[in-house]
């Protein structure tokens, strides 16, 4: 599983990040979260918004800040 | 109960308990300052400590009501739902709906940069997405409710009639200019359909959830700013003499408004903050116009967000962008000050 987080370094990116690390350290995935900030890579993934969440290529959520609960609900499936 | 039924209940109990603390704050607070305290009325002190006492409980209260209403609204609006409505606009029209589309959008400077290529990308013209850049920052939803708050509806009104013609007429000009050359060739390159994920679907409950994170997530971070815009609004409430700023920021000084509009262009605050700032210069006579000036160029336009913006344009585009906006603001602020 891959799991990336999409933004250039603003602080609702970094809360996002430690959001997704928080939910993946609980569900023992043992996976690292790819932080992507460069501008040119984030528009890849084609979002308007962000912070992205982006789960194996899938974007999952745009411009939000999850809570460790919601990116769990993302992981799980 | 239903779940719908019960989110309506704690939303009337909560409307209720919100009317209740707007009433009690103002005698609270003359009480404390001028018997609990014993403070002489009249005094620099007094007045300053009085003032501070009102207002924050008054702001912070209009603030949480605000954003959370606001929080519902934007529930309705998302950045690839805008994107939609204006691809495919022409010009003059796409200029006033990316305006309009501006106030109600959610929108966070840190996103100016997906947000400019998601528009490009479809075929919105640089001016109409130039309108929407200009709009969203500038006509902002908790500075208008806090000026009718505060000043009354007249004063919101011309907020956001100037803002907005503003957005739209800087937006047309620097479209006819065809400065597109001046964007970074990559984002051209970069052209490609939408990403198509699907969007959440929200009931009423969910919607009244949007505002209550709204309003734990800007109130939790704004409320030092009004904190500290309120204790400079209360030194200058107590401490500035009356009519002195008259003299100064009145409307028989010309050179009032672009001294505003350029000491404001680089500085950057929370429209939360700036407002009660806004009050106390009003208070001690400078002119509506200047005031006005003053504060759209703080909150429209700032140095991080042309930062974050020189990564998709190039430095010309973005000294015209900042050039428009500023002369319209200026434009304001002397209409302002002629007409009132």
């Amino acid at each position: 599983m891959k799991i990336q987080v999409l933004g250039t370094g603003c602080a609702k990116c970094k809360q996002l990040t430690a959001s997704a690390e928080k939910a993946v350290a609980e569900l023992g995935l043992g996976v690292p979260v790819e932080k992507v900030e460069d501008i040119r890579e984030i528009m890849k993934f084609k979002v308007m918004s962000t912070p992205a969440l982006v789960v194996d290529g899938q974007v999952r959520s745009a411009g939000k800040v999850l809570s460790p609960e919601d990116v769990k609900a993302y992981l799980r499936w | 109960m239903s779940r719908t039924a019960r989110t309506a209940l704690l939303l009337a109990l909560g409307l209720a308990a919100w009317i209740a603390a707007y009433l009690v704050i103002q005698p609270l607070a003359e009480w404390l300052s001028f018997s609990a305290l014993g403070l002489a009325r009249g005094s620099h002190l007094g007045e300053s400590v009085a003032f501070f006492l009102y207002d924050t409980p008054k702001v912070l209260l209009l603030l949480v009501l605000i954003v959370f209403l606001v929080g519902i609204v934007r529930s309705f609006f998302t950045a690839e739902r805008t994107r939609a409505i204006l691809a495919g606009k022409r010009e003059s029209v796409g200029n006033v709906l990316a305006a309009l589309l501006g106030v109600v959008t959610p929108f966070c400077s840190c996103s100016a940069v997906p947000l400019f290529i998601g528009f490009v990308e479809v075929g919105v013209p640089l001016g109409v997405t130039l309108s929407f850049l200009i709009s969203a920052p500038m006509v902002n939803e908790i500075a208008l409710v806090l000026l009718f708050g505060l000043f009354g509806w007249k004063v919101a009104a011309l907020y956001l009639v100037t803002g907005l013609t503003i957005a739209i007429l800087s937006g047309f000009v620097l479209g006819r200019m065809k400065l597109e050359r001046f964007v970074e060739p990559w984002v051209y390159e970069s052209m490609q359909a939408a990403a198509g994920f699907e969007q959440e679907r929200l009931g009423f409950t969910g919607r009244v959830e949007k505002g209550l994170e709204a309003v734990r997530e800007i109130v939790g971070k704004v409320w030092p700013w009004v904190l500290a815009g309120i204790a400079v609004g209360a030194g200058i409430h107590g401490y500035v003499p009356e009519g002195l700023l008259a003299t100064f920021m009145g409307k028989s000084a010309w050179w009032s408004v672009p001294a505003a509009v350029l000491i404001g262009v680089p500085m950057y605050s929370n429209a939360a903050g700036i407002i009660p700032v806004v009050e106390a210069l009003l208070g001690k006579g400078a002119a509506l116009g200047t005031v006005l000036a003053f504060m759209m160029s703080v909150i429209g336009l700032s140095l991080p967000e042309v930062v974050i913006l020189r990564k998709v344009l190039r430095p010309p585009l973005i000294a015209a962008f900042v050039g428009v906006v500023a002369t319209g603001i200026l434009l304001v602020g002397w209409l302002f000050n002629a007409v009132l």
